[in-house]
């Protein structure tokens, strides 16, 4: 019976119930017929793979001691008349240094490529995190219900309520200097009850279909169903659910960091903002400190923001036509 | 029935307190060492003679709350008894200042910028988005819908950043930071008015426009259902006038669960736009965050916490209350 579910991709969920759209067998041409059809995700994968190219060819390129203090060097004559390089802070955007450098000499171009690294990083391993507790969550409460469900749903509906941010710099305040890493599974930790309540309300109705019934008459066990049955059947919400969580890691984990509470231990472009705000790269009108990070930030966004709106479309048939 | 959904309700908002109330308590304790016993011993150490008698008295209010060497169970009890009675302690920084003092002076600051910022966003936000769902032409929607979408997706604070940069330092016409002049004290005078109004544009500028993407859009996917409606064809096949059938219809149908988006966010005033308070050293609630943090005032930091939970949880409570009377179609039903 689990093959006879239907698949995400399916075409038929696709084209919706009124209307029956041939389409061929082969997967190659039902992944360009996805992507023809929802714009929003194959537009919004476009932007992600330009900064995941951005930065991981970047940093494979890019020297790493390029981000380090006092890197950028310019030709100056000392009091005796000698011409030496020295550091540099402060230079403009040339041919040499592509975004110029900051206040303390570190090429941006490269610090740029490293910290998006970083700060990606970071937002997959809090995306991973909060997607497995919340999906594990998710799943105990809505398949077995009972005194489970009660406690997830109750602890779920407290946690969701109290604003990420705060909750994060409170934590943060008792801690000590976090890693990159560290913040990755702290924000994972604090941002699972989005994916637990899909998650659960897709499972309460999903695990009372006929072809669970059948399963469990067949005698397969609950872990069987699970992994056959209703995973099959969630990815979509879960994937959803995924790029929603690491979109949001990474704008909290901006938002820690500017304030000057986040990981200091890799280059991230949330340290960068702290950087630009705290040392004043507006009053000095330094915009090409702090113009690259947020455009990068910006496009990020705003790529994840199409993804999740296209899966949702997969996901939700009915939301096509409206937004 | 009615009685046990407010209970349910009601629980839901002392839960909400209750786990807020925990973390402040538990997190700190985490570590092998108390922090803030740490940071009074450094206070201790520090203090030099100068205003030592500040910092033993401190110390020994401390104790006299939590007992430190009272065991974990009763230093919990002792805790949350200080909480009920709204005692969230002094602060470490200022020392004889009582918390809530400081958070009472930041207070009114974060709820004039950040509560008049919200309800103008819902407002701005709510007609844009009717507009767009109520046009046919798919011209304006397709450019305004990708512009919203991109203005919302900056975070508020790196817009503010973009603004602050265009405004103060590109075309100078506006003060970058602070809440008012140094050399006009608030008071309700004109000019102290205009003063504060200046100071407060761009902030209120920033949050505006990162959010009214998010009531735009909003609006526009309930106009878009609403306007799908029998009601809505019946009062065109009247021949009822466009205007009439825009505003008494449409809108006021889809406009509640703005409403309700509008009623819980102003619960999320308190909390602010901490990034933004920083950015323009606007003295509110979130910058007060910001300076306790950074000056390691934990019982500021737990007090703060405490009342934007509490802000929270109370307008949550608030519309479940009021919800099901303004909109007859949901019933009070034991969730």
């Amino acid at each position: 019976m689990a093959n006879n579910a239907t698949t995400p991709l399916d075409p038929q969920i696709q084209s919706g119930s009124d209307e029956i759209v041939f389409v061929s067998e082969s997967l190659g041409s039902r992944v360009t017929y996805t992507m023809g059809r929802n714009k929003l995700l194959f537009g919004g994968l476009f932007l992600i793979l330009f900064i995941i190219l951005f930065a991981v060819i970047g940093s494979i390129v890019i020297d790493k001691e390029r981000t380090e203090v006092g890197y950028t060097m310019a030709e100056r004559e000392t009091a005796s008349g000698e011409v030496k390089l020295r550091a540099a802070p402060r230079l403009r955007p040339s041919t040499k240094y592509w975004f110029g450098s900051d206040q303390f000499a570190i090429d941006i171009f490269a610090y740029v490529a490293y910290g998006t690294l970083g700060t990606l990083w970071m937002g997959l391993i809090a995306g991973i995190i909060g997607i497995g507790i919340g999906t594990l969550l998710g799943f105990l409460a809505g398949y077995f219900g009972g005194w489970i469900d009660a406690v997830v749903v109750v602890l779920s509906d407290a946690l969701i309520t109290i604003p990420g941010l705060i909750l994060l710099i409170t934590i943060s305040a008792y801690l000590d200097q976090l890693t990159v890493e560290q913040l990755g599974i702290l924000i994972g930790g604090i941002s699972w009850m989005g994916t637990t309540r899909v998650v659960r309300a897709q499972v309460l109705t999903l695990k009372n279909r006929a072809y669970v019934e059948v399963s469990k008459f067949n005698g397969q066990g609950d872990m069987e169903i699970v992994l056959t049955e209703l995973i099959p059947n969630l990815a979509p919400f879960i994937a959803a659910a995924f790029v929603g969580a690491v979109a949001g890691a990474i704008l909290l984990s901006i938002g820690l960091s500017a304030l000057g509470l986040g990981p200091q231990n890799e280059p991230n472009l949330g340290l960068m903002a702290f950087w630009f705000i705290r040392f004043g790269a507006v009053p000095q009108g330094m915009w090409w400190w702090f113009g690259p990070p947020i455009l990068v930030i910006a496009i990020f966004v705003v790529g994840l923001f199409m993804i999740t709106a296209g899966l949702d479309q997969i996901a939700n048939p009915r939301l096509r036509t409206s937004v | 029935m009615t009685l046990d959904y407010v209970l349910k309700r009601l629980g839901m908002f002392l839960l909400i307190i209750f786990v807020a109330g925990t973390l402040n308590f538990a997190v700190p304790r985490l570590r092998p060492t108390n922090p803030i016993e740490e940071a009074m011993n450094q206070l201790l150490q520090n203090a030099g003679g100068v205003n030592i008698s500040n910092v033993e008295e401190m110390i020994a209010s401390y104790e006299e709350r939590f007992g430190l060497n009272n065991p974990l169970w009763k230093q919990y009890v002792n805790y949350w008894v200080s909480l009920s009675r709204l005692d969230f302690g002094q602060s470490i920084r200022y020392f004889p200042a009582k918390v809530t003092e400081e958070i009472h002076q930041s207070l009114p600051w974060t709820i004039g910028l950040v509560g008049v910022t919200t309800i103008m966003a819902a407002l701005i936000g709510s007609f844009f988005g009717a507009w767009l769902g109520w046009t046919r032409t798919p011209i304006a929607v397709a450019f305004v819908v990708p512009l919203l979408l991109i203005v919302t997706a900056v975070p508020f604070y790196l817009l503010g950043l973009l603004m602050m940069w265009v405004f103060t330092v590109f075309w100078p016409l506006l003060p970058g930071g602070g809440a008012h002049d140094f050399a006009i004290p608030p008071s309700l005078t004109l000019t102290s008015i205009i003063d504060i109004i200046e100071h407060a544009i761009l902030p209120a500028a920033a949050i505006i426009l990162s959010s009214i993407g998010f009531w735009g859009l909003g609006m526009r996917g309930m106009m878009v259902t609403t306007m799908g409606d029998d009601f809505i064809k019946l009062a065109e096949f009247k021949g009822l006038k466009e205007r009439r059938i825009f505003l008494r219809y449409a809108v006021r149908n889809a406009l509640l669960p703005q409403v309700t988006g509008l009623a819980i966010n102003l619960g999320f005033v308190v909390s602010g736009s901490v990034l933004v308070e920083v950015l323009f050293a606007y003295p509110g609630i979130g910058n007060l965050l910001y300076t306790a943090i950074t000056s390691n005032d934990f019982f500021v930091i737990q007090g703060v916490l405490m009342y934007v939970i509490f802000a929270i949880g109370l307008m949550l409570f608030i519309v479940d209350m009021v919800y099901p009377l303004i909109d007859p179609r949901i019933r009070y039903r034991a969730a």
